[in-house]
């Protein structure tokens, strides 16, 4: 619906606090006024719309492939979105009162949507990719409007756009106005992080290895309570990810799963022994465990049959290694550790231990011809990194300075460090994710080609599927629109006209998005 | 920007640890929240069988069956304690429980009264074989003690249902334990309200504030005056609440134990009237002529004081409790000050150049309004601090600022020897990263220096939750569990309840509870609850 193409999953932790008391709010209170762009979101990168208007009626209008099109009726993906975006526009068929018999027009009805996808491949049956074209042409006219994409993916935000232009006039009939827009996404990397790892934890894979249970396409899921919440209720088991990996496709959005080692990863343990280091008290084991053993052959062993398995799960082309936030304090504590650091000549530098595993588990990743994501950390650890790697910057403060090195130094990059929304505060939060500049770093235009888009994550520790919907709406549609328009659409008033549209119609379509401020919906979320 | 200070993840152990051992299901019967104020329990268990668990009134008991009141709680609570009988699920077996019956005995026959602010809600139960004796001198405190019945009652991992030999002894420490909604700045279904007030009874609050009208929108749909919906709400038809939606609303919470305060806000706070009452406001000037804006309401004509005394009429016959709140916060006098009708009253009052005494005016005659209706008024702290010629009955409202600054409001208010409400430290709608619960946890509402007799006039606290940024979208989990951290602050002992550390546990599994019941309770911290939320 909002035209991000990538979700990540990721498996991680993370804690955090922050006291914030807000003693008087005083804030200049936004008045909505209707923008000349309607409930548009986020903005095309062009758009004409004229005065005049066609009413569109249930019972005539049709959503239909243009005969020249590459794509037909074996197109689920299209005849599935065709569909969907029917509903979103008139309601579920069940609504609709006598439809078939009925199908009369006005000569100033627009009749049909013609989806005509013109590149001989359509990729209706193939995954979305961070090259994937998603452009598209509209053309709302008489007597048929007409949506002209190179592939799917273009044509599936084209159907998305044109059901934001339909509006209901003062009588409650649909209207759309005569209108010409040629869209393309300013970044192609444009996601949301959710984690799950905490409240929902993806067990089924802990347990490979263990059996050797290779003909199993895939991992068992967990025989003790150890690894997950619960072993039946709180997993996701591979037909739930394909599913979720379906639903995605179906909408354009890659899914890249996010395995974060050699750090946060205590319940990894629970599940494959040997796999964490142990940590001393002294000169005896403390019995608890510390990060991903790395002087282990074994580790590597696990590791490369693991992402191997991964990697036929997840299609997509790439894969999140993390890499963030490695404490050395129980690497330190343990002997054998200390031997290996001596054998290495690493000396007293930690980080250059946790380089050495980084190397080789990029290695293993790169030989399931995978790409992959690591968090900053690795690249500012100096890891030899494939030249194809993506690093995402994630910590704040002086993000631009990292996104200027990281540039530099030739690799691309995502943005995430001012788009955490997890951490939540009292008022419009939204302008804040909005007036974002992914590209105000200092660096050539050659550097700035580097960054393909950014990410908003919402981190779990507070959040769970009681209060994710409403925490996540609007406000990451406000760093969709700044990941898809052009850079020059800031007007922050003109903004809010819209979001607030576009989060009433989130609501119509089922999504409880939180409002903006003090206002109304004509159809208020009635799923309490 | 730095809106990352600490590490994005850093590991806590513990508390997976923690959750593991939860997992084992310990139960222990400090599971009651908000805490009683005496509890004992033995380690001594009985099994409760669905198909033979009664509740029955106690042959002494003032109140039999066909009390209303009681007779719906039966039926809700039954639901609440076997969530899995309700839904027709695990029950195929074979083994003969002895009967449990729940005999509940009240002092005095209010089944078809409504609560009020002296009502008492003390409770005493007692569980023992087979047996629950649930002693109260009100339907009030009985449904009191249901709740705190339902929350003893626990479930193995084999789906058989327990509850523990325990004996309580309770009561709140405060008799006011509100919630504040707004249905002015975003409307509210009425569904959303019935929800909370279901929620409401689980932590036993006893007042739901129905902040029903203000700036944005006026959705109560007067008898009297049916413009001021028809023009002042955000649409006249769909996002109204006609006079059979508020009485729903009401006869919801009284089955329920809980109080219904209408708010008609006023002088301020009314731009909404003005559209379907004309002449209401006051102009506001430019220069010399009217600016086409409108201000507070108009408190220098006759016709003023006779629509409000007229609406106020209605509002007493529509809402049955004994207070209605005024509102008389955040009064913008600029207005006033352009309007040369008012100007030319200040003169010929004497009020000379201060404002807050045009205010005072206003708000006496509103407040001799509501007297003469047999209402005690509950106005906000601003009536107060602009002067002090208010009746003694009226109940002050506090609700600004930092635990000082309310501490001196409570000092001067309970000095002066008016009642108070404690607001302040509950906006609940300023949300903010991490475990602000244990902010509202820790509030000492009696932490001001002043006499017994002064702490006596505390009568309570409320939890607001203002509607900028609130609709039925968020409201449930934006409102639980935080604002049962208050509850637990008003209705228990402070010293047993001092500890938040301990509290957490406590108020985690609580949550746990609340998701069982269908209320989309968000989560404290890392965690996971063994059913959790499914209506996404």
């Amino acid at each position: 619906m909002l035209k991000f193409v990538s979700l990540l999953l990721a498996l991680s932790c993370c804690q955090g606090l922050q006291h914030n008391n807000i003693d008087d709010y005083v804030e200049a209170e936004p008045v909505f006024q209707a923008s000349k762009y309607g409930s548009l979101w986020p903005l095309p990168q062009k758009v004409q719309i004229s005065e005049v208007s066609f009413k569109l009626t249930s019972a005539s209008f049709r959503i239909v492939d243009a005969k020249a099109s590459s794509a037909g009726p074996s197109c689920s993906l299209l005849q599935s979105a065709y569909r969907r975006y029917y509903e979103y526009m008139f309601g579920s068929a069940k609504k609709q009162w006598g439809s078939k018999n009925n199908r009369r027009s006005d000569p100033s009805d627009l009749t049909e949507l013609q989806v005509w996808i013109t590149s001989p491949d359509s990729e209706c049956d193939g995954y979305p990719s961070v090259t994937s074209d998603e452009s598209y042409e509209l053309t709302v006219n008489q007597p048929v409007a007409v949506l002209k994409a190179p592939k799917v993916w273009g044509a599936l935000h084209g159907l998305e756009t044109f059901s934001q232009l339909v509006f209901e006039d003062e009588y409650g009939a649909k209207s759309i106005n005569a209108t010409i827009i040629n869209d393309f996404p300013r970044f192609q990397h444009r996601g949301i992080l959710l984690d799950n790892f905490l409240n929902y934890f993806l067990s089924w894979f802990i347990h490979t290895g263990n059996n050797g249970d290779e003909q199993n396409q895939c991992f068992p899921l967990a025989h003790s309570q150890r690894a997950a919440y619960h072993p039946y209720t709180h997993v996701y088991t591979p037909a739930d990810v394909k599913m979720v990996i379906e639903f995605a496709r179906l909408r354009g959005i890659r899914v890249v799963p996010e395995f974060d080692t050699p750090g946060h990863t205590q319940s990894w343990g629970k599940g494959q022994k040997d796999l964490l280091t142990p940590c001393y008290s002294g000169s005896k084991p403390s019995g608890s465990f510390g990060p991903v053993n790395p002087i282990l052959n074994t580790t590597y062993d696990f590791m490369a049959k693991f992402f191997t398995e991964i990697s036929t799960v997840f299609p997509d082309g790439y894969i999140h290694l993390g890499g963030d936030e490695v404490d050395f304090t129980c690497w330190k504590s343990n002997p054998d550790i200390q031997k290996f650091m001596e054998q290495q000549h690493f000396g007293e530098d930690y980080s250059k231990l946790e380089s050495f595993y980084i190397q080789k588990l990029l290695d293993i990743v790169a030989s399931t011809k995978k790409g992959y994501l690591v968090w900053q950390e690795v690249f500012d650890n100096g890891v030899k990194l494939k030249p194809d790697t993506v690093v995402h910057v994630w910590i704040g403060g002086r993000s631009d300075k990292e996104m200027s090195n990281v540039t530099a130094a030739g690799y691309t990059t995502i943005l995430s460090a001012p788009w955490y929304l997890d951490y939540i505060s009292y008022g419009q939060d939204w302008q804040k994710y909005y007036k974002v500049e992914p590209l105000n770093f200092e660096g050539t235009d050659e550097q700035k080609k580097l960054v393909i888009g950014g990410e908003a994550c919402l981190w779990g520790e507070y959040v769970d599927a009681t209060n994710l919907t409403p925490r996540l709406w609007p406000r990451a549609s406000a760093v969709a629109e700044r990941l898809w328009s052009a850079k020059n659409v800031t007007d922050i008033d003109d903004a809010f006209n819209r979001l607030s549209l576009h989060r009433c119609r989130m609501v119509e379509r089922g999504i409880p998005a939180e409002p903006l401020f003090s206002s109304y919906c004509p159809r208020e979320y009635k799923g309490v | 920007m730095s809106v990352v200070t600490s590490g994005r993840y850093t590991f806590l152990n513990y508390n997976l640890v923690f959750f593991i051992f939860l997992q084992l299901g310990l139960h222990s019967v400090e599971g009651v929240w908000p805490l009683p104020q005496s509890i004992t329990s033995s380690p001594e268990r009985y099994p409760l069988n669905p198909q033979a668990f009664y509740f029955t009134y106690g042959s002494q008991s003032a109140a039999q069956e066909g009390c209303s009141v009681l007779d719906e709680a039966f039926k809700r609570y039954f639901s609440l304690i076997f969530p899995d009988y309700s839904s027709g699920y695990g029950f195929l077996r074979f083994s003969v429980d002895k009967p449990f019956t729940v005999q509940v005995s009240v002092g005095r026959n209010d089944c078809d009264s409504y609560p009020d602010e002296d009502s008492s809600e003390q409770y005493t139960l007692s569980v023992s074989a087979g047996q629950a004796y649930l002693k109260a001198e009100t339907v009030w405190g009985a449904l009191r003690g249901l709740e705190t019945f339902s929350q003893l009652v626990y479930q193995e991992d084999f789906g058989s249902y327990y509850v523990n030999k325990t004996e309580i002894e309770d009561f709140p420490r405060f008799q006011f334990r509100g919630i504040l909604l707004d249905t002015s700045r975003h409307y509210l279904p009425v569904q959303a309200i019935l929800k909370t007030l279901d929620a409401m009874a689980f932590s036993k609050f006893n007042v739901f504030h129905w902040h029903i009208v203000d700036d944005p929108s006026f959705p109560y749909q007067s008898r009297t005056f049916p413009d001021l919906s028809a023009k002042g709400a955000f649409h006249p038809m769909t996002h109204i609440y006609t006079q059979l939606d508020v009485r729903r609303v009401i006869s919801y919470a009284r089955m329920r134990g809980i109080r219904v305060l209408p708010e008609f806000d006023s002088p301020g706070h009314t731009q909404s009237w003005g559209k379907g009452q004309s002449d209401l406001l006051t102009p506001c000037y430019s220069g010399s002529s009217p600016s086409g804006t409108f201000g507070p309401v108009n408190p220098i004509l006759p016709s003023t004081y006779k629509f409000m005394a007229t609406l106020f009429k209605e509002v007493s016959s529509v809402f049955p409790d004994s207070y209605i709140h005024l509102g008389g916060d955040e009064v913008n006098f600029s207005c006033w000050k352009s309007n040369p009708d008012v100007q030319a009253f200040m003169l010929k009052m004497g009020f000379g150049a201060d404002f807050t005494k045009l205010e005072a005016y206003y708000m006496e005659n509103i407040v001799n309004i509501t007297a003469a209706l047999n209402r005690t008024s509950i106005v906000w702290q601003d009536v107060f601090d602009y002067h002090e010629r208010i009746p003694k009955d009226t109940v002050l409202h506090i609700w600004k600022g930092v635990p000082a600054s309310y501490e001196a409001e409570l000092r001067a208010i309970t000095k002066a020897g008016y009642r108070v409400l404690l607001a302040a430290p509950w906006y609940i709608n300023h949300i903010s990263y991490g475990q602000d619960w244990r902010n509202y946890y820790t509030v000492q509402p009696l932490n001001f220096s002043g006499t017994e007799e002064q702490k006596k006039l505390v009568i309570g606290g409320e939890v607001c939750m203002w509607g900028e940024y609130v609709d039925a979208t968020n409201l449930t989990p934006r409102l639980w569990p935080r604002a049962s951290a208050a509850a637990e602050r008003l209705w228990s002992d402070e010293k047993q309840t001092s500890d938040v550390d301990k509290a957490f546990p406590r108020l985690k599994d609580f949550r746990c509870e609340l998701l069982r019941r269908g209320i989309q309770a968000e989560p404290l911290f890392v965690g996971h609850c063994k059913h959790e939320y499914q209506g996404v």
